[in-house]
C-alpha cells in the first residue's frame, strides 16, 4: 500500500463516527463576522489606509496623477538612489521625471545583480485600509516577486480610490489566487528579540506608499 | 426561598466560618437556608485528575440530595463550575460511550439551579450592598474557574465596593492562577508555589490588609504561601467581609 | 550544527524545578510573555466581532477535520495541475526520506529554510546533516537557536528564553562559523541584531538553490499555499530558489480561498498582536518566470490520523501555532518551553506532544499534568480549543488506560503505573463521599487530633507543605455545628 492510501485509510477510519450525510460545506458554518469593521466614506477608508500604514513604519505619500512623477522622482532623489528596478509593464510617465538608472526585470537577472540596485518602483493589485496591508499579484506593472524584495528600497503606488479596499475579506475577493501573491504591511520587520517590534530584517527595509489620486 | 447551601467538602470540614458566614448572610437577606446532611463532595478533584468514571457516582448523589430545591447556593467559584460547566460534559460523555442519556437526565436537573454564592446575591436576589460593615483595606483576587468558567465578571467587586468602611485596592495581575489548580498544587510544586509566591507577592503590593476570593481552595494555597512567606495580609473569603456588620463584625 | 534534541526529556516537574529557579530564564519570559499578552489584548479588542471570528475559525477547521479525505484528495489535485508534486509520509523518517532525496536529486549540499513547525518535529535538519547536506535556519530566532547549540522554546519565538545579551553573545561567537562574522563591537541593541543576522544570512539567500518551508495554511480548492511571517526570510526562501519542498501537516487545510479571510484576521492579532504581519506569500504550485519552477508538497500524518481519531482530542488538530495560549499560560511563563521535551511547547504541547507521540514517555505522560487548568488558554484561542477539557481527557487515558489508536490501528492502554498510590486515594475518597456517615467521622477525627497535626508533612505531603502552610482544621465541621444549631428544626436530610 501506498503511504498515500495509507494515510486517506487511517484518516477514514478515524473518522468512523461522521455521519455520511454529515452536513455540507455550504451549510456546516455561520460566517456571522462582518464583511468590514465600521461605516467609513470612500474618502475615509484612504484615510484609514494611510493612518495605518504609517502605524506599521511604511512612509506615505499623496498626490494626485499629475504629480505622479515628480513625486517618485523626488523619493528616490531623497534616498540618493541611482538605480532604479522598472517592471515590464509599469506606465513610463511614472518614470519621466527622474534620470537614475532604469534596470529591467528581465528572467536571467541574478539575485545578487538584484541586490546592488537601490530601488523598485512598482503598482500593486489591491490595498487594504483596516490592516494598512498593499497586495501585489505580479501584474505586468508589478513584475517578478524577486524584485520587491531584494532592493532595500520599495516605492509602491497605489491608485486611490479605486485600488483601496476596507478590509481582509474584501480584498481576498479581489484577489486570484492562481496568481503569486505577497501581501506587504510595513517593511520587514521582527519580534523575536524580547517579543518586542523591530523593524528592518530582510525585506526592504523602507516602504514607501505613494497614495495618487484621480487617474 | 428555599435554597439549598452546597457548602462543599473542603469548607465542611476545614473552612466551617465560610459556612456560618454564608448562613448569616443568607438568613439576614431574608433567605430560607437549608443544609442537606447528606452532601459530600460534587466529584470535581476526581474529574480533573482524570478520575471520571469515580467521579460519576458522587454527581449522581449531588443530584439526589440537591435535586428537590429551588436553588442550590455555593460559596466556591470551581465547585460551581464543576455542576454547571461539567456535569453536562459528563452526561455527553458518557453518551458518547454509549450509555444512554440516563446520566445526563439524572445531573439536568441541579445543573441550572446551582449558584456560585455572588451570582446568587447579585443575579437571584438583586442586590449588590448586603448591609456589610468591615473597615479593613481588601484587594480581590477572581479565582480562574469563577472568572472563566462562570463568567463571575464584576459581581464579587461590586458587592465589595457597597460594603461599608472597606477599601479596595487593585491587584495586579488579577487575572492569573495563584496556582493552585488541585493536585496540580502537589504534582507540579515547584511551578505551583512559584505562581503562588508571585500572587502573594503582586497581593502584598497594593498595601491592602485582606486579600479575599470567592473560593477557599485557592485561599488555602495563597493563605499558606503567606505564611510561609511571612507576610502580614491574611486571606479571607468573600463570604466573611460580606456577612459582617457592624453590630456583628468579623472576629 | 544540529542543535539539541528532545529525545529522552525528563518528566514535566523534573525539568521544571530546574527552570523554576533559574532567575535569568524566569525574567526573560516574564518580560517577553507579559509584553505580548498586553498588545494582544489590544489588537483583539479592536475588531468587534472577534467572538464571530473565533466561531468561524473553529467550526471551519472541524468541518475540514470531519472531511479530511475528502478535501486531501482535492488539494492533491488542484496543486498537480497547477504544476507542483505531492508526496505522502506517514511519520517523520518517511518525510525526511522524501525531502533528502529531492534535495539531493538537485545536486546542491545546502538548503535555505523557513521556520516551520512540521520541519522541527520531524528532526528535518538532523536528518539532512547526517546526509551532508546544511540547512540554514533563516527566521532571526530559528537562527539564534541553530547558532546555539540549543533547542526551541516557543512556536513562534523559538529562542524567547534568550535576552538580547544572550544573542548578542551567541551571534559574536558563534557567526564567524558558518559564514559572514558579526560585526565588531556588535551591541545587544535589537536593531544592530537584526541588521547583523542581514548581513549574515544575505550571501545564504543570493545562492541559494533549494529552499524548504513549511505552510500556515494550504486551501484546497485552489491547492494555493499560504506562509504568513514578518522578516522576508520566508519570501526569500519561498522566491530566490529553483526549487521549493514544503513540508506540511495534512491538517494545514482549509475548503475555500474564502476561509482565509477569517484565519488571516485571527492568527496575526493572536500570534504577534498585530493587525497583519509584515509579509504573507501565497502560490499555487508554480509560476512561469516568477520563482521556483520546481514545486514540491509534502504532506506529513506523524501521529496525525491517531489524534484524529480520538473525539474529544482532535480539536488539537484546528490548531493554526499562533502561540497565544503560551504566551498567557502562567505554567509556561515559569517553566520554560524547554520542559515541555516537544517543539510544540506550552498548553497547545500539552495537548499535543502526548497525542502525536502517544502516553508511553516520561514527558509524555506528565504533561496532561501540567497545567492548573485555570483556562487563560482556552480564552485566547483563536479557534476555540478547550485544552482544559483535552488535558482532562488525557488524564483520564493515562491514569484509566483504554483503546487509543497508534499508527493506525486500535490498542489497548493499560492504566499507567505510578498512580498506585493516587488511585487508592481517589478510590477512598468516592467511598467516603458516598457515605456521608463515614466522612463525618473522618472529619471529627480529624478536628480531634487538631493539636496533635504536624506543620510539615512527609512523603508526597512535602510537596505541598515546603512551600506552604497547611491550614488549621477546625475544632469542629460545618455539619456539626449545623446540627447543633438548627438540627432541630430542618429536614437535614435533604429536601425530598
Amino acid at each position: 500500500m501506498s503511504s498515500r492510501d495509507l494515510i486517506l485509510a487511517r484518516v477514514r477510519r478515524a473518522l468512523a463516527d461522521v455521519p455520511r450525510d454529515d452536513t455540507p460545506y455550504d451549510q456546516a458554518f455561520e460566517r456571522g463576522y462582518l464583511r468590514e469593521h465600521g461605516d467609513r466614506s470612500v474618502e475615509q477608508t484612504v484615510d484609514l489606509l494611510a493612518e495605518n500604514l504609517a502605524d506599521y513604519r511604511a512612509r506615505v505619500h499623496r498626490c494626485d496623477a499629475d504629480g505622479l512623477a515628480a513625486t517618485i522622482a523626488g523619493l528616490l532623489a531623497e534616498r540618493g538612489s541611482t538605480s532604479v528596478v522598472v517592471p515590464t509593464g509599469l506606465d513610463p510617465e511614472w518614470l519621466a521625471a527622474t534620470d537614475v538608472t532604469r534596470v529591467p526585470d528581465r528572467l536571467d537577472s541574478t539575485p545578487a545583480e538584484l541586490d546592488r540596485v537601490d530601488s523598485v518602483v512598482t503598482a500593486c493589485a489591491v490595498a487594504i485600509a483596516e490592516t494598512g496591508t498593499i497586495v501585489l499579484d505580479g501584474g505586468p506593472d508589478q513584475g517578478r516577486r524577486r524584485i520587491t524584495l531584494v532592493p532595500d528600497h520599495h516605492i509602491c503606488v497605489v491608485r486611490v480610490p479605486v485600488q483601496v479596499v476596507s478590509s481582509v475579506p474584501q480584498g481576498l475577493e479581489r484577489l486570484d489566487p492562481s496568481r503569486p501573491l505577497t501581501w506587504i504591511s510595513g517593511p520587514s520587520a521582527t519580534s523575536d528579540i524580547e517579543l518586542d517590534r523591530v523593524e528592518g530584517v530582510h525585506g526592504p527595509r523602507t516602504l514607501e506608499v505613494v497614495l495618487v489620486s484621480g487617474e | 426561598m428555599r435554597v439549598a447551601l452546597f457548602l462543599t467538602c473542603v469548607n465542611d470540614t476545614l473552612y466551617p466560618d465560610t459556612g456560618r458566614a454564608v448562613v448569616k448572610l443568607l438568613t439576614r437577606l431574608g433567605v430560607d437556608v437549608d443544609f442537606p446532611m447528606a452532601q459530600t463532595c460534587c466529584g470535581q478533584a476526581h474529574y480533573n485528575t482524570g478520575y471520571r468514571h469515580q467521579a460519576e457516582p458522587m454527581a449522581r448523589h449531588f443530584s439526589d440530595v440537591f435535586g428537590g430545591y429551588e436553588a442550590i447556593v455555593t460559596p466556591s467559584g470551581s465547585c460551581g463550575a464543576m455542576v454547571r460547566e461539567l456535569y453536562p460534559r459528563m452526561g455527553e460523555r458518557a453518551r458518547a460511550e454509549g450509555r444512554g442519556d440516563t446520566l445526563a437526565a439524572t445531573l439536568a436537573p441541579v445543573v441550572p439551579k446551582t449558584y456560585e454564592l455572588t451570582e446568587f446575591l447579585v443575579d437571584v436576589l438583586g442586590v449588590t450592598d448586603v448591609g456589610a460593615y468591615y473597615p479593613h483595606t481588601v484587594t480581590y483576587h477572581p479565582t480562574c474557574h469563577g472568572l472563566r468558567s462562570l463568567g463571575l465578571g464584576d459581581r464579587p467587586r461590586r458587592l465589595l465596593q457597597s460594603v461599608k468602611g472597606l477599601e479596595l485596592k487593585e491587584l495586579p495581575g488579577a487575572d492569573e492562577c495563584c496556582g493552585f489548580g488541585g493536585t496540580f498544587a502537589v504534582k507540579n510544586s515547584d511551578v505551583s508555589a512559584a505562581m503562588g509566591a508571585d500572587k502573594v507577592r503582586n497581593a502584598e503590593s497594593t498595601g491592602a490588609e485582606v486579600l479575599c476570593a470567592a473560593d477557599n481552595s485557592c485561599l488555602m494555597h495563597i493563605g499558606g504561601t503567606m505564611t510561609r512567606l511571612r507576610t502580614d495580609m491574611r486571606p479571607v473569603h468573600i463570604a466573611e467581609i460580606l456577612a459582617s456588620t457592624e453590630e456583628e463584625p468579623l472576629s | 550544527m544540529s542543535g539539541g534534541t528532545f529525545v529522552g526529556m525528563p518528566s514535566f516537574p523534573k525539568a521544571a524545578h530546574e527552570a523554576v529557579h533559574n532567575q535569568t530564564l524566569r525574567g526573560n519570559l516574564r518580560h517577553a510573555t507579559h509584553t505580548i499578552r498586553a498588545k494582544r489584548a489590544n489588537a483583539v479588542a479592536e475588531v468587534s466581532d472577534w467572538a464571530e471570528l473565533r466561531e468561524a475559525g473553529k467550526q471551519i477547521k472541524d468541518h475540514t477535520l470531519r472531511h479530511l479525505d475528502r478535501y486531501l484528495v482535492q488539494l492533491e489535485e488542484s496543486v498537480t495541475a497547477a504544476g507542483g508534486t505531492v508526496h505522502w509520509a506517514a511519520d517523520a523518517d518517511e518525510a525526511n526520506r522524501i525531502v533528502t532525496y529531492l534535495v539531493k536529486a538537485t545536486g546542491e549540499s545546502e538548503v535555505v529554510k523557513v521556520k516551520s513547525m512540521a520541519t522541527q518535529e520531524i528532526g528535518l535538519n538532523e536528518a539532512l546533516e547526517a546526509e551532508g547536506i546544511n540547512a540554514y535556519e533563516t527566521d532571526l530566532a530559528e537562527l539564534i537557536v541553530q547558532l546555539g547549540k540549543d533547542r526551541p522554546s516557543h512556536i513562534l519565538v523559538p529562542a524567547i528564553h534568550r535576552n538580547r545579551g544572550e544573542i548578542r553573545d551567541i551571534f559574536a561567537r558563534e557567526m564567524s562559523e558558518w559564514g559572514r562574522p558579526a560585526p565588531e563591537g556588535l551591541t545587544d541593541t535589537p536593531a544592530e541584531l537584526a541588521e547583523a543576522a542581514r548581513v549574515h544570512l544575505r550571501e545564504k539567500f543570493l545562492r541559494a538553490k533549494v529552499g524548504v518551508s513549511g505552510a500556515n495554511f494550504m486551501v484546497a480548492e485552489t491547492g494555493t499555499l499560504v506562509v504568513v511571517e514578518s522578516e522576508g526570510n520566508g519570501r526569500m526562501c519561498l522566491t530566490l530558489p529553483e526549487t521549493l519542498i514544503s513540508v506540511v501537516g495534512i491538517e494545514k487545510i482549509v475548503p475555500t480561498w474564502q476561509d482565509l479571510e477569517v484565519f488571516l484576521q485571527t492568527l496575526p492579532r493572536s500570534s504577534t498582536a498585530e493587525r497583519m504581519n509584515p509579509y504573507t506569500s501565497t502560490w499555487t504550485g508554480t509560476t512561469d518566470e516568477d520563482g521556483p519552477q520546481s514545486f514540491h508538497l509534502v504532506l506529513i500524518d506523524n501521529g496525525r490520523t491517531d489524534t484524529l481519531a480520538d473525539e474529544v482530542g482532535r480539536q488539537a488538530l484546528r490548531c493554526i501555532r499562533c502561540s497565544a495560549c503560551l504566551n498567557v499560560c502562567p505554567v509556561y511563563e515559569r517553566a520554560g518551553g524547554h520542559a515541555y521535551g516537544s517543539v510544540y511547547p506550552g498548553p497547545i504541547g500539552a495537548i499535543l506532544s502526548p497525542q502525536l507521540r502517544g502516553t508511553q514517555s516520561e514527558i509524555d505522560a506528565s504533561l496532561p499534568y501540567a497545567s492548573s487548568l485555570c483556562g487563560a488558554c482556552y480564552d485566547v484561542c483563536p479557534v476555540a480549543i478547550d485544552i482544559p477539557e483535552v488535558l482532562v481527557h488525557l488524564r483520564e487515558r493515562i491514569v484509566e488506560g483504554g483503546v487509543v489508536t497508534r499508527d493506525g490501528a486500535k490498542v489497548v492502554l493499560k492504566p499507567a503505573k505510578g498512580h498506585a498510590a493516587e488511585r487508592a486515594a481517589m478510590r477512598a475518597a468516592r467511598w467516603a463521599f458516598g457515605h456521608p456517615g463515614a466522612l463525618r467521622t473522618g472529619q471529627r477525627f480529624a478536628s480531634r487530633t487538631r493539636r496533635f497535626h504536624p506543620r510539615t508533612l512527609p512523603g508526597p505531603g512535602k510537596a505541598w507543605s515546603e512551600t506552604r502552610a497547611l491550614p488549621t482544621v477546625p475544632a469542629e465541621p460545618f455539619r456539626d455545628w449545623w446540627q447543633r444549631t438548627h438540627g432541630g428544626n430542618k429536614s437535614g436530610g435533604g429536601a425530598k
